[in-house]
């Protein structure tokens, strides 16, 4: 009996450790978490204990000091310019590790292997378009040069040196709650970093759901849905720029029109309308500053996401004193200054990935039809790893066009029904964006700036540029495919090389701006030059808030960087300037019933301020939501799933200029409507809607919007939600529900740099930290923090909390 | 009453100590260890290894958690209890601790009876 009871006690005691160390039994392994010698509670961070520690690695060369502010920014003495990259990469690791092992795990297509086979079409979808393939050209050419090879080696060995370091109980957390550990860095994941940051920058093409709508409209209406040339264009490089003749003379094939598009349709689950991803940057000379020296300033606008995509940081080495914000993941300062000069970026956003249609010889993929003969492909086997689950082996087909991304065994997101498709994508070329921002961290005038740009291929960016000696620049950067007028904007044929890239434009044709008369330059991801510019540029680029940014600028002079951090807040909405006159005008106030009449009263009565609490911001925005759909819906009633949608440009434009636009009429209905029809329409349908806010008291524009800052997990323990922040799409300040200016700088290149920069998040990238996410309410307030430059003669400085020694050993 | 307190106070010493080195379960084997070693009835043994390593955890997080301003806790509190409620975490890892504990000295407190008893 007595050996029983025993049995049963220890089988119960062993089950209960069972139970609380793995998930069979509970959601969580609640033992294992718990515990506070290695569990949950060790990533519960010490506030007052500060980082010092003094470390030994064999790899430097010499020795490094890191000095953490108040804010945990830390600020690396280096004697040598290569520790200094290997100590930002062990940086990078120690608050950020797992986010950058994440990304580049998703850049990899590598997730399965960590949350199982939910993930399984997002890896294949990545293997498919290439995204380590195109890692891996990036990188041959980044280890051909030594200079290169050496800081990402050093970048490679910081991160590992952390990682290395890590037991049980300091694993970051995120680690211990999904039950994984971080794999070893490598200098591929650095290019596959850098690759992540191109498909989020340079994949905006629309190509299958243009296709579709091309397939189903006829040829007028298409051009009036979707026109190429859009006007209120208030380009980056302003209008009455000469360019000099092209070196590449694009030749359109012969029956591009009428081969271009075969009959069948092309659909599609997701459409992506309206997405405007993007950016303003400027730079103001000092004949329109108050301190007479120029003044520079970049908001990104990205996905907000915790922890931060940036990290901020100081590098001193003898050769440069850098500032600004980095990318955990990759080495050298992103965004920021020096002691010279100071840069920043926008999305240059040109269609720079294109599809063709492969005509296989049959079902095994070995060869394919090209330029009358059949050409032998070559296969990529992609093994994708699966948490729990055997391997999953994708074998895909790569053509002379790039890698064959939907085929019959893969549709991806969209449904490619029958046919093969190639993809073609400025990324997979070679590129060593690494010398861009490592030359740029060096730079010390505007020679140095120019050289540097011609380093950056994919993404194209926008890159501005001010130094203390005076100098304003901005170059329309990128290595961009010369394109014949529309090619691209659809799938191509794949059956001969007429269709294919024919060159690309050489860097000494990029548009550029060096000191203009007007006193600045800007970039808020329009159009990127005026008509005269003898390339193809694509057919659709935002505007509003460039016309926003240079109407500004244009009106300032004694200009100090208080004025430029109100201008990076501003919230007034110049689309809905253009727009609610029109519809206010053609309002029949007699339809409308009291309530309708009060939202009537407040649109009228807005300032076109997208302020967190106005409630004008909200009624304008659902009003418009409705006004496309009244408009274009019964249209589209029939139209193919994913046709894309008419930009709302395309719909303000119209109901500005011709008041008898062909799509204001309801075809279902047998009278011929009016746009004062539409407009009262539409309004009483968003009146449905209001009242329904009204009743939930979600009105004010900051409510209805609902700014949230989400963990990469979307955990909301770990998020912060509902923010209380005004701005919106069209406006300089780009506040988006999810999306929006992931680092507000402002730098005034006085003889002592004056700087300010903020961004939504904190250094830490712990949730178990209070500076893992501190920089939210005074982002949200608009409000900066002064960055501080310091110097060697700072040590003593009450702003220094803990330092790291880093020594040879 | 001498030996409740001996048990109680080794197993917190071993269980702490146990965990500088071996897995969170290993405090399972400190505590089943202690409980074959010092004579008690497997009720008392289960009692002093749940209270001793109830305390141990519950201090061991209330101390970490109070340095870090509870930021931490309050957090994963949500994420498991669905509630900000730093206290009911620190407790519940109180409990786990103790319950592990507590079983497995029980269980030790069995294996000793059977060996002592087939001894006599």
């Amino acid at each position: 009996m007595k050996i029983v009871t025993f049995i049963f006690s220890a089988l119960l005691s062993i089950a209960l450790v069972y139970i609380l160390n793995t998930k069979m039994v509970l959601p969580a392994p609640l033992g294992k978490l718990l515990a506070p010698q290695s569990g949950v509670w060790q990533n519960a961070e010490n506030d007052n204990e500060g980082f010092s520690a003094d470390l030994q690695f064999p790899t430097l060369n010499g020795n490094t000091t890191v000095y953490f502010d108040e804010r945990l920014v830390p600020h690396i003495f280096s004697d040598n310019d290569v520790d200094a990259i290997f100590v930002q990469g062990y940086l990078h690791a120690r608050f950020r590790l797992w986010q950058m092992d994440l990304q580049t795990l998703s850049a990899a297509g590598e997730v399965s292997q960590v949350v199982g086979d939910i993930a399984l079409k997002h890896d294949r979808e990545f293997r498919r378009l290439g995204m380590v393939f195109a890692a891996e050209n990036s990188l041959k050419k980044i280890e051909a040069d030594d200079e290169s090879k050496k800081l990402c080696d050093a970048y490679t060995a910081g991160v590992n040196a952390y990682i290395n370091s890590l037991t049980e109980s300091s694993l970051p957390l995120e680690y211990k709650l999904m039950g994984y550990k971080p794999t070893q860095w490598s200098n591929l994941r650095t290019a596959l970093f850098l690759k992540y940051m191109s498909y989020d920058l340079s994949s905006n093409e629309r190509d299958f759901e243009l296709a579709a709508a091309h397939n189903y409209f006829d040829s007028t209406s298409f051009n009036l849905l979707y026109p190429v040339k859009q006007d209120s264009a208030d380009p980056i490089i302003p209008i009455g720029t000469v360019f000099a003749e092209p070196s590449i003379k694009t030749v359109a094939p012969a029956n591009a029109d009428s081969t271009y598009l075969h009959g069948e349709v092309t659909a599609m689950e997701n459409e992506k309308p309206f997405a405007e991803n993007g950016s303003n940057n400027w730079a103001v000379s000092g004949s329109k500053t108050k301190s007479g020296y120029p003044i520079l300033c970049n908001d990104p606008h990205l996905g907000l996401n915790l922890p931060s995509l940036w990290y901020e940081m100081q590098i001193t080495t003898p050769t440069y004193n850098a500032y600004g914000a980095t990318f955990p993941g990759a080495p050298a300062i992103i965004i920021g200054f020096n002691d010279s000069c100071a840069f920043g970026f926008t999305n240059g956003g040109r269609d720079v990935r294109d599809y063709y249609e492969i005509q296989f010889k049959d079902k095994s993929r070995k060869e394919y039809w090209f330029n009358k003969e059949w050409k032998t492909t070559s296969f990529r086997i992609e093994k994708i790893k699966i948490a729990g689950k055997p391997d999953f082996y994708d074998t895909v087909a790569y053509t002379i066009f790039g890698p064959v991304m939907y085929d019959q065994s893969f549709g991806g997101k969209r449904n490619t029904s029958s046919k093969n498709y190639a993809v073609r994508w400025k990324a997979h070329d070679s590129s060593n964006e690494l010398k861009l921002f490592y030359y740029l961290n060096k730079a010390k005038n505007y020679t140095d700036y120019v050289q540097a740009s011609t380093y950056l291929h994919t993404p194209g960016q926008n890159i501005v540029f001010a130094a203390k000696n005076g100098d304003i620049a901005l170059r329309t950067q990128g290595e961009w495919p010369a394109k014949w007028p529309g090619q691209g904007d659809f799938p191509m044929p794949g059956t001969d090389s007429s269709y294919m890239w024919q060159g690309m434009i050489p860097q000494s044709e990029v548009p550029y701006q060096f000191n203009p008369e007007r006193g600045f330059v800007s970039s808020a991801n329009q159009r990127p030059v005026p008509p005269n510019y003898p390339y193809y540029l694509g057919r659709e680029y935002p505007s509003s808030r460039g016309v926003m940014v240079n109407r500004l600028l244009n009106g300032m002079s004694n200009i100090t960087p208080q004025d430029m951090k109100a201008m990076q807040n501003n919230n007034y909405n110049v689309f809905a300037e253009m727009l609610l006159p029109v519809i206010i005008k053609n309002m029949d106030v007699t339809l409308l019933s009291g309530s309708e009449q009060g939202f009537f009263d407040q649109l009228n009565k807005w300032d076109i301020k997208n302020e967190a609490n106005s409630i004008g911001a909200t009624v304008f925005a659902i009003t418009l939501q409705e006004l496309r759909d009244t408009v274009f819906n019964d249209e589209f009633s029939l139209a193919p799933e994913g046709a894309l949608k008419p930009f709302e440009s395309t719909l303000m434009e119209a109901l500005l200029r011709d008041s008898s636009y062909k799509f204001i009429d309801d075809i279902s209905t047998p009278a011929k409507e009016s746009i004062s029809n539409m407009v009262t329409k539409a309004f009483k349908g968003a009146c449905l809607e209001l009242n329904n806010l009204k009743t939930s008291h979600k009105l004010e524009w900051a409510k209805y919007k609902d700014t949230h800052i989400d963990h990469l997990t979307k955990l909301p323990a770990f998020s912060r939600l509902h923010l209380p922040i005004g701005g919106g799409e069209h406006i300089i300040n780009a506040t988006k529900a999810v999306h929006g200016p992931s680092w507000r700088m402002v730098v005034s290149l006085t003889p002592q740099t004056e700087a300010y920069g903020i961004y939504p998040g904190g250094q830490n990238g712990n949730p178990g930290s209070k500076f893992y996410d501190n920089g939210i309410d005074k982002w949200v307030q608009g409000e900066y923090y002064t960055l501080w430059v310091m110097t060697k003669n700072d040590i003593n400085d009450n702003r220094v909390k803990s330092k790291i020694v880093f020594k040879r050993g | 009453m001498m030996k409740f307190i001996a048990a109680l106070i080794l197993t917190v010493l071993s269980g702490y100590a146990s965990c500088l080195f071996l897995p969170w379960w290993s405090i399972a084997i400190a505590a089943f260890v202690i409980a074959f070693i010092i004579k008690q009835k497997p009720g008392w043994a289960f009692v002093s290894a749940f209270l001793g390593l109830f305390f141990l955890w519950a201090v061991l997080s209330y101390t970490i958690s109070s340095n870090n301003a509870h930021v931490l806790a309050s957090k994963i509190s949500l994420l498991i209890l669905k509630v900000k409620n730093v206290i009911a975490l620190i407790l519940l890892t109180g409990f786990i601790g103790g319950l592990v504990a507590g079983m497995a000295a029980l269980s030790g407190s069995l294996l000793r009876k059977i060996i002592w008893s087939n001894k006599v």
